[in-house]
């Protein structure tokens, strides 16, 4: 029953492939994107979008990061639950309006997008850190601390390896909110693939909309991909043994 | 500046009133389309386990699209419909968005109910039918409303963005306070929508709260 289906399924999708490849050349995509004055132009622009994330994503998950284990210190931890409600707050103001905040403070450019890129990516991050290493089991603290660990290995070697994965799944938030917010920040004057979406919205010109949006979703899907990845690379394998025993059981 | 805001919007109190509205109307409309097809097809899938893979990361796929490129690829293919700019587009993409925790929440919530209790409701001769009314959901309508709460707080925030395809509500007052360099419009924008999501969390936290079976409120202080 199940090939069938499988093969109905494929025949779908390689049709659907097929209208979408026909729709993109009817509406002149494919020469857009190869015009030799224009293609230069979106190079540059996707550069820029990069550019922005990369810078913003990085400042984000050093100071979440910092601030996860600030907060989850025994002399700090009474804290903690006033951050995670700041955090909270912070995260129903939209990001369009974040954006908009920090033109109205450090005027438009460059530097007031990667401040409010920053600030919004920071909240996810921070608030997995936060809850990652408070959920560690103590027993495992007790053992280390059995073991004589210093409270900086400790750090390393237990708390931020047991909460790798939800560490890893707030940044993953992050990036993908960070690369949506990215295309925003051209309404405060970044630049960035945002550039070619609204002109192609105001201007109704639907090949310079699609070169916008279509490498800014194809970017958002290889950041999850991506992410993927560094859950593969970060987590270590007796976790992941662990995990495989629980689905099992 | 902050007297500021404040003078702004009871200078523009009908207006701000009006932007509300038409914000919650959205998000409303958006959210109960959402929830009629989410909540069926998470109930759908946990039946047909083969394919409740491939559902659940396609909704994690469109939850990965950003939302201004959601709306910009919408906009070509809604066009031909006299349907590109405006409300429809920006209440289809809000439906889209919301799939993801929707379906998520009912999925993992009817897959938690504990086997015991699903086998005693056989065991005292229930069809399938009733089993799913009488056991199956009024435990998981805690986790089912989680889901929602998620998406319409997530939706009032990409609503705001909508404004840049013509749907109005309140991302109205950020657009063209960015356009005027007017940062009193932009902080009341901002200050309505966040105020707007604290009160829809609050609202179906009560909710939450409201729906969860006696008998569960029990097991949980006992399990404390």
């Amino acid at each position: 029953m199940k090939k069938p289906l499988g093969k109905i399924y494929r025949t779908l999708l390689l049709a659907a492939l097929f209208i979408a490849g026909i729709m993109v050349e009817r509406i002149g995509l494919i020469t857009y994107l190869t015009d030799p004055y224009e293609y230069p132009i979106i190079l540059g622009l996707l550069l820029r979008h990069l550019y922005l994330v990369a810078v913003s994503i990085s400042f984000a998950t050093i100071i979440g990061l910092a601030a996860g284990i600030f907060f989850t210190r025994r002399r700090f931890h009474r804290y903690a639950g006033v951050c995670m409600y700041i955090i909270g707050l912070g995260q129903t103001i939209p990001s369009l309006a974040i954006l908009a905040l920090s033109m109205s403070f450090l005027g438009i450019g460059t530097k007031p997008a990667i401040f409010a890129l920053t600030i919004y990516s920071i909240l996810p991050i921070a608030r997995n850190t936060l809850a990652g290493i408070s959920a560690v089991p103590p027993s495992l603290l007790d053992a280390g601390k059995g073991m004589g660990m210093t409270p900086l290995r400790i750090l390393l070697e237990i708390e931020l390896p047991n909460s790798m994965q939800v560490i890893l799944a707030g940044f993953r938030v992050a990036l993908i909110v960070n690369i949506g917010t990215a295309a925003l920040s051209y309404l405060i004057g970044a630049g960035g693939l945002g550039d070619l979406i609204f002109t192609g919205i105001s201007l109704m010109q639907t090949e310079k909309l699609l070169a916008g949006a279509i490498p800014v979703t194809l970017m958002a899907l290889l950041a999850d991909l991506v992410c993927k990845l560094l859950e593969l690379i970060l987590i270590s394998k007796g976790l992941r043994l662990t995990e495989q025993n629980k689905e099992a059981a | 500046m902050v007297s500021g805001v404040f003078q702004f919007i009871a200078n523009n109190f009908p207006q701000a009133l009006y932007l509300t509205g038409e914000h919650v109307w959205i998000v409303g409309v958006a959210l109960f389309i959402a929830a009629a097809t989410g909540i069926p097809l998470g109930l759908y899938i946990t039946e047909h386990e083969d394919i409740a893979s491939p559902i659940i990361s396609g909704a994690n796929i469109i939850m990965t699209i950003p939302s201004i490129a959601l709306f910009g690829i919408m906009l070509p293919l809604l066009s031909p419909l006299n349907m590109g700019l405006g409300k429809i587009p920006a209440i289809i993409a809000l439906i889209l968005y919301s799939q993801l925790p929707i379906i998520r929440n009912t999925y993992t919530a009817i897959k938690n109910v504990p086997p015991d209790l699903v086998d005693a409701a056989i065991g005292v001769g229930m069809s399938r039918w009733q089993r799913l009314k009488e056991v199956e959901i009024p435990l998981a309508a805690p986790v089912i409303i989680a889901g929602l709460r998620t998406a319409a707080v997530m939706n009032i925030g990409i609503a705001a963005i909508a404004v840049y395809i013509g749907s109005g509500g309140l991302g109205v007052y950020i657009q063209q306070g960015i356009d005027r360099a007017y940062p009193e419009m932009i902080l009341s924008g901002a200050l309505l929508v966040s105020i707007l999501a604290l009160i829809v969390d609050g609202i179906m936290a009560l909710l939450e709260r409201a729906i969860t079976p006696e008998g569960i409120k029990v097991r949980k202080k006992l399990m404390q």
